[in-house]
C-alpha cells in the first residue's frame, strides 16, 4: 500500500494558498462550535441572503454557522481587467447567535490563525452600521481593518425582517479575496495563488469574469430576465399562499438577482428603479415574516413566553 | 472627603459619538448627585473607544440628613382625606402627629431621611446612569436580548469599574457587576488590570498602552503627524477634526508617515484630500512650494513590530482609492460637460419642480437677464453657458463618490475642456456663499450664476409653498436668502428686487404675486426682510431701524436701503437724533389723536404766528427741500443733516406754543405744521417703528 496522503490540517498554508486560508477559517470556526455549511446553491448578491444568516436569525433558538458564499454583483464585473473589482467573489461568513461576549476575541483569534499577527499589523474596528431595506434587516457594529483596510464587516442584527431579533445574532462577513492579496502579498487579484500546487485565482476564475461580464452588460437578454422577475414574483406569491415561506424566500432571492442584473444591463429607469426595488423588498419582507410566523408556535413550545413581537 | 473613578467599558465606540458621550455622563452623574443633595464639584472626563470614565474629587463621605415636614388636614377629617395624604407624604398612619394649628389640631407628616452612605448613592446611581444614557444610537447583544427589555448601550458593555476611595462601590446591572479590575489595550497588554483607586487609574492604563486622556491622545496626534512630516521635509495641512476622529479610534496612537505614487499628483489635490480623510481618515502634507505632496499620514494604534509593514500597507489600500479617483477623474473627462449636462434631464429637481435641467434653463435665461439688463456686469452669452453647465458634475462619477466636490469637478472638467475661465470659474464657485461667512463670489459671470441660481430655487420653493418653518428648512431657502443678500451687498448690486423675481418666474404676474406676498405676508419679500435683519445683526445694525426704512414701501434696493439704514443709525445715536425722534413721537401722537393724515401738510396761515411757531416754519421750509434732495441723490448722511436743524426748533415751538388753541383756524394751521414736520422725516424712515 501506498504512504497515506498527507493529512490535512497539518499541512496547511493560509500564508500562500486561498483555499487553505478558507479551509483554515473552517478549521477555526468549526472548532468553536459553529455547524459548517456549504454555499447556498442560487445567485445571491452577499452572504446575508443565504437561508443560514437571514432566516436563522430569527426566532429565540441559539445557531452558530459558517460558510462560504459566492457572491454575484453584475455591475462590479470589469471584465478581467480590474485588479480589484468582480462580478463574481467569495464572502466567508459567520453567524453566531446570540452574540457570544468573546465575539471580538474569537474574531482576531480567527485573524491570527490565518496568519495576521496583531502587533505587525494595525487591526481597528471602525464604525459602520449596517442596513438592507431589502431585508427589512439593520444591525450596528464595524469594519474591521487591517492597515487601512477593510476586511470584515462586523454586525450586531437587531431587527430581521422586520422583527426584532430575539436574541441578537453577531455576523461576521470575511471578504475572502481582500483578505487573501493582503496575507499573500499581491496587488491583482488574479496572482492569488489558489492552491500551493501552481493553481492561481486567475486560471480559476480570469476567463469566467471575462465572459460573465460581457453577459451581465451585454448578452443577458433582457425579455427574459423581465419575463423572469414577473415569474419570481408570482411565484414568490403562491408559495406564500401555499404556506411555503422557504420557498417564496428563494423566489425572492431570485428576483433580487434578476433585477441586479436588469440594472447592468441598465434598461432600468431611475424612476422604475425604486419601485423595483419595493418590489423586491415586499417579496423579501413577506417571506421573512411568513417564516417567522409559521415557526412562532414551535419556537414558543421551546422558549415559553418568547414572543414574535 | 473622598475620591471617586467609574470607568464603563464596552466594545469599540464610534469615534463621532465620544464627545457628545463624555457630555452625557458629566450630565448624568451631576443629576444623580444633585438628586441626593450633593455638589458634585469638579469633574474629570475621559474616553477611549473602549471606555468613558470618569473622576470626581471632594465627594462627602454621606449626604446630609434632612428633615422635612409636610401639613396635612385637621384633626376628624375623613379617612380617605388622611390616608391620600399619608400616601402622598410616604409615612404611615401612625407616623402621623398633631399640631395645632391656628386653634385647630392638625395632622403633620413628619419625615427624618438620615444622611446616606456615599457609597450606597452611587450604588444607586450607576446603574440609572448606565440605564438613562443616552446614545445617538443604541443596541442590544447577548444571551440577555432574548428579551428585548435587555440593557442597551452604544456596543456591548463588557465591565465597570467603581471605587470611592479605593473601595468597590458594589452595584450591577445587565449581569455586570462593579470591581477593580479593567483591561488595557487590546493587543500590546494581556490580562486584567488592578486598580487601586482614582489616583493609580490613569498611570496603570498608560503601563498598559492606554492612554485615557482624550485630549492628550489628540495632542501626540497633533504634533505627532507634524513631526513625521517635518522630518520628511513636509508640511502637514492641519486637520482639526481628524486628529479628533483619530484620537476617538486608537488607545495608543502612533502617526505613521507614508508615500504614494507621484503619478497621482495629476489629479486635483482637492480630491487627493478628500479621499485621504474621508474614506481613510489620513492627513495630507505640502512641499515647500506650497503645493499637495505626494505624502500621507495614518495614525495605528500600535507601536508596530515593523512600521514599515503598516504604512505599506496603508499605501496599498490608498493607492487603490486614488487608483478609483483617477478613473472616475479620467472617465468624466472622455464627456464634455455639455453631455453631461443631457442627463440632468433624468434627475428630479423636486417632484413638483421637474428636473435639474429644467432648473438649469431657468437658471441660464435669468443669468443672462441679469447681465443684458446690467444688473451684473458680466458678459451675457458667457453667463448662460455656464448657469447650462453649472450643475453637470452632479452626473459625472467624481461627484457622485464625492458629493461636496459639486461645483469644484464640474470648474475643473470646464478648464480642461478649454471653455473659457469666466465659465470655469463661474461653474466651480456658482454654490458659494454658502451660508454667512462664507467667500462672496466677485467675478461678474460668476455673481450672475450664483444670484440666479438663488433666486430661482427660492421662488420655485416658495411658489409650491415649500418655505422654510420653525427649525425646518429641508431645501436650504434660509442660507440661500443670505447668499443673495451677500452678493448683492458684497458686489454693490442695484436693483429693485421686485422686478427682478417678476423676471425670475418669467414675468407670470400671478406666479410673482404668489411668490413676493404669499399667503398673509409670508412671500419671498418678507422672507428676505427677515433674512436682512439676522444677517444684519452680526453686523450690529438694528432691527427697528430696518423695519423703519422698509415701513416707508418700495424700498426694495438692498444697497440704498442698508445706505439708508446706516445713515440712520448714526443719526438717532447723536443727541440731536435722540431729541429729533422724542419730537416726532410727541408730533405723531398728537396727530394719530386727532386723526391727522400725511399730505395734510402746509396752509396758509390767516393770523400772524408766534415767533417759535415761525421758526418751525422757516426751519422746515428750508430742511424739507434739503432732506429730499439729498434722499434723491442717495446722500443720506446729509438727509439726516437737513432733519438735524429741526430739533431746536421743535423743541422750542412744544415749549412755547399751543397746538390745540382756543381758536379753530390756529389749531388747524398748527396741526398742519406738525404733519409737514412728520412728513418731513418720512422722508428718511418711518421714525415711528424707531424703538426707544
Amino acid at each position: 500500500m501506498s504512504p497515506a496522503p498527507p493529512s490535512a490540517a497539518a499541512s496547511r498554508d493560509p500564508a500562500r494558498s486561498f483555499q487553505d486560508m478558507i479551509l483554515t477559517l473552517h478549521d477555526f470556526w468549526s472548532a468553536n462550535g459553529c455547524v459548517i455549511l456549504q454555499p447556498y446553491d442560487m445567485r445571491m448578491g452577499a452572504g446575508t441572503f443565504h437561508t443560514a444568516t437571514t432566516l436563522r436569525a430569527l426566532g429565540p433558538e441559539p445557531w452558530s454557522a459558517a460558510f462560504v458564499q459566492p457572491c454575484r454583483r453584475p455591475t462590479d464585473g470589469r471584465y478581467g481587467e480590474n485588479p480589484n473589482r468582480l462580478q463574481h467573489y467569495y464572502q466567508y461568513q459567520v453567524i453566531l447567535k446570540p452574540s457570544p461576549p468573546d465575539i471580538q476575541e474569537l474574531y482576531l483569534h480567527s485573524l491570527a490563525a490565518i496568519g495576521i499577527d496583531p502587533l505587525a499589523h494595525d487591526i481597528r474596528f471602525v464604525e459602520d452600521d449596517w442596513e438592507s431595506p431589502t431585508l427589512g434587516a439593520w444591525g450596528l457594529g464595524w469594519e474591521v481593518w487591517c492597515d487601512g483596510m477593510e476586511v470584515t464587516q462586523f454586525t450586531y442584527f437587531q431587527q430581521m425582517g422586520g422583527f426584532d431579533c430575539k436574541p441578537v445574532a453577531g455576523e461576521l462577513t470575511y471578504g475572502l479575496e481582500r483578505l487573501a492579496m493582503y496575507i499573500q502579498g499581491v496587488d491583482n487579484v488574479y496572482d492569488l495563488a489558489f492552491n500551493t500546487a501552481g493553481v492561481s485565482y486567475g486560471d480559476v476564475f480570469l476567463e469566467n469574469e471575462r465572459q460573465m461580464s460581457k453577459w451581465n452588460f451585454e448578452v443577458a437578454d433582457t425579455e427574459t430576465l423581465f419575463e423572469g422577475f414577473r415569474r419570481a414574483e408570482a411565484e414568490c406569491l403562491r408559495s406564500l399562499a401555499a404556506g411555503v415561506p422557504i420557498a417564496a424566500y428563494e423566489q425572492a432571492i431570485e428576483a433580487s438577482h434578476l433585477f441586479n442584473l436588469l440594472q447592468a444591463r441598465g434598461v432600468i429607469s431611475v424612476q422604475e428603479r425604486a419601485s423595483y426595488m419595493a418590489r423586491v423588498r415586499d417579496l423579501a419582507r413577506s417571506s421573512c415574516e411568513a417564516y417567522a410566523t409559521k415557526m412562532t408556535p414551535e419556537w414558543q413550545v421551546k422558549y415559553p413566553g418568547w414572543s414574535l413581537v | 472627603m473622598a475620591d471617586f473613578l467609574l470607568e464603563l467599558r464596552c466594545e469599540e465606540i464610534p469615534a463621532r459619538m465620544q464627545t457628545g458621550a463624555r457630555a452625557e455622563l458629566e450630565k448624568l452623574f451631576r443629576r444623580e448627585l444633585d438628586a441626593a443633595g450633593v455638589a458634585a464639584g469638579e469633574l474629570t472626563i475621559w474616553s477611549t473607544p473602549r471606555r468613558l470614565a470618569l473622576i470626581a474629587r471632594g465627594l462627602p463621605l454621606a449626604t446630609e440628613a434632612v428633615s422635612e415636614e409636610a401639613k396635612g388636614p385637621p384633626e376628624g377629617a375623613p379617612d380617605a382625606a388622611i390616608d391620600g395624604f399619608c400616601k402622598k407624604a410616604g409615612v404611615t398612619r401612625e407616623e402621623l402627629t398633631l399640631r395645632e394649628v391656628k386653634g385647630r389640631m392638625t395632622w403633620f407628616a413628619v419625615r427624618h431621611a438620615p444622611g446616606r452612605p456615599m457609597v450606597e448613592v452611587l450604588s444607586a446611581a450607576i446603574p440609572a446612569i448606565i440605564r438613562d444614557f443616552s446614545w445617538p444610537k443604541a443596541m442590544r447583544w447577548g444571551a440577555a436580548s432574548i428579551s428585548t427589555e435587555s440593557l442597551r448601550w452604544v456596543r456591548p458593555l463588557s465591565g465597570i469599574v467603581a471605587l470611592l476611595d479605593g473601595q468597590v462601590v458594589p452595584c450591577e446591572i445587565g449581569g455586570i457587576a462593579a470591581g477593580r479590575k479593567t483591561i488595557g489595550h487590546r493587543f500590546h497588554a494581556s490580562g486584567p488590570i488592578t486598580i487601586d483607586s482614582a489616583d493609580d487609574y490613569a498611570a496603570k492604563l498608560r503601563e498598559a498602552f492606554v492612554i485615557v486622556n482624550h485630549e492628550e491622545r489628540q495632542d501626540i496626534i497633533r504634533t505627532g503627524a507634524a513631526k513625521v512630516a517635518a522630518a520628511a521635509g513636509l508640511t502637514l495641512v492641519a486637520d482639526e477634526g481628524l486628529v479628533v476622529e483619530n484620537a476617538g479610534l486608537t488607545e495608543w496612537p502612533v502617526p505613521l508617515l507614508g508615500r504614494f505614487d507621484e503619478a497621482f499628483l495629476d489629479v486635483p489635490p482637492e480630491v487627493i484630500q478628500l479621499t485621504a480623510r474621508v474614506n481613510q481618515k489620513y492627513f495630507v502634507c505640502e512641499g515647500a512650494d506650497g503645493k499637495l505632496a505626494n505624502a500621507f499620514v495614518c495614525t495605528a494604534n500600535i507601536e508596530p513590530r515593523d512600521a514599515r509593514v503598516v504604512v505599506d500597507g496603508n499605501r496599498k489600500v490608498l493607492a487603490a482609492r486614488l487608483s478609483d479617483a483617477r478613473f472616475f477623474w479620467e472617465q468624466d473627462q472622455k464627456t464634455p460637460l455639455a453631455v453631461h449636462a443631457e442627463r440632468l434631464s433624468r434627475i428630479t429637481f423636486h417632484e413638483k419642480l421637474g428636473t435639474v435641467a429644467d432648473k438649469a434653463l431657468r437658471v441660464a435665461k435669468l443669468a443672462r437677464w441679469l447681465c443684458e439688463e446690467g444688473i451684473v456686469t458680466g458678459d451675457p452669452a458667457l453667463a448662460e453657458q455656464a448657469a447650462r453647465l453649472a450643475k453637470a458634475d452632479l452626473v459625472t462619477e467624481m461627484v457622485g463618490e464625492f458629493p461636496e466636490l459639486q461645483g469644484l469637478m464640474g470648474g475643473y472638467y470646464a478648464a480642461k475642456e478649454g471653455l473659457p475661465q469666466e465659465v470655469s470659474e463661474a461653474i466651480r464657485d456658482h454654490y458659494k456663499p454658502v451660508g454667512q461667512g462664507d467667500e462672496v463670489p466677485t467675478a461678474p459671470v460668476t455673481v450672475a450664476v450664483s444670484l440666479a441660481d438663488k433666486l430661482d430655487s427660492l421662488c420655485q420653493f416658495f411658489l409650491i409653498d415649500e418655505t422654510p418653518t420653525g427649525s425646518k428648512d429641508p431645501f436650504a431657502l434660509r442660507r440661500a436668502a443670505i447668499g443673495v443678500i451677500s452678493l448683492i451687498l458684497g458686489n454693490a448690486l442695484r436693483f429693485r428686487m421686485q422686478d427682478v423675481l417678476r423676471k425670475a418666474v418669467e414675468d407670470d404676474l400671478e406666479k410673482f404675486e404668489k411668490v413676493f406676498f404669499g399667503h398673509a405676508d409670508k412671500g419671498l419679500g418678507a422672507f428676505f426682510a427677515e433674512r436682512l435683519k439676522v444677517q444684519q445683526r452680526e453686523a450690529g445694525i438694528r432691527h427697528d431701524l430696518i423695519d423703519a426704512v422698509f415701513a416707508l414701501g418700495g424700498e426694495d434696493d438692498l444697497v440704498r436701503l442698508l445706505a439708508r439704514v446706516h445713515a440712520l443709525q448714526a443719526f438717532v445715536s447723536t443727541e440731536d437724533g435722540t431729541n429729533l425722534l422724542a419730537g416726532y413721537k410727541r408730533a405723531a401722537n398728537i396727530l394719530k389723536k386727532e386723526g391727522f393724515a400725511a399730505g395734510e401738510g402746509a396752509q396758509a396761515l390767516s393770523y400772524t404766528p408766534e415767533a417759535a411757531e415761525k421758526a418751525l416754519i422757516d426751519a422746515l421750509d428750508a430742511a424739507a427741500p434739503r432732506a429730499a434732495e439729498a434722499v434723491e441723490a442717495e446722500r443720506f448722511a446729509d438727509a439726516m443733516a437737513a432733519l438735524a436743524t429741526l430739533r431746536a426748533p421743535i423743541d422750542r415751538f412744544f415749549e412755547e406754543v399751543t397746538v390745540n388753541d382756543a381758536d379753530a383756524n390756529k389749531r388747524a394751521a398748527r396741526l398742519g405744521l406738525l404733519a409737514r414736520f412728520r412728513d418731513a422725516v418720512h422722508q428718511v424712515a418711518d421714525f415711528s417703528r424707531i424703538e426707544g
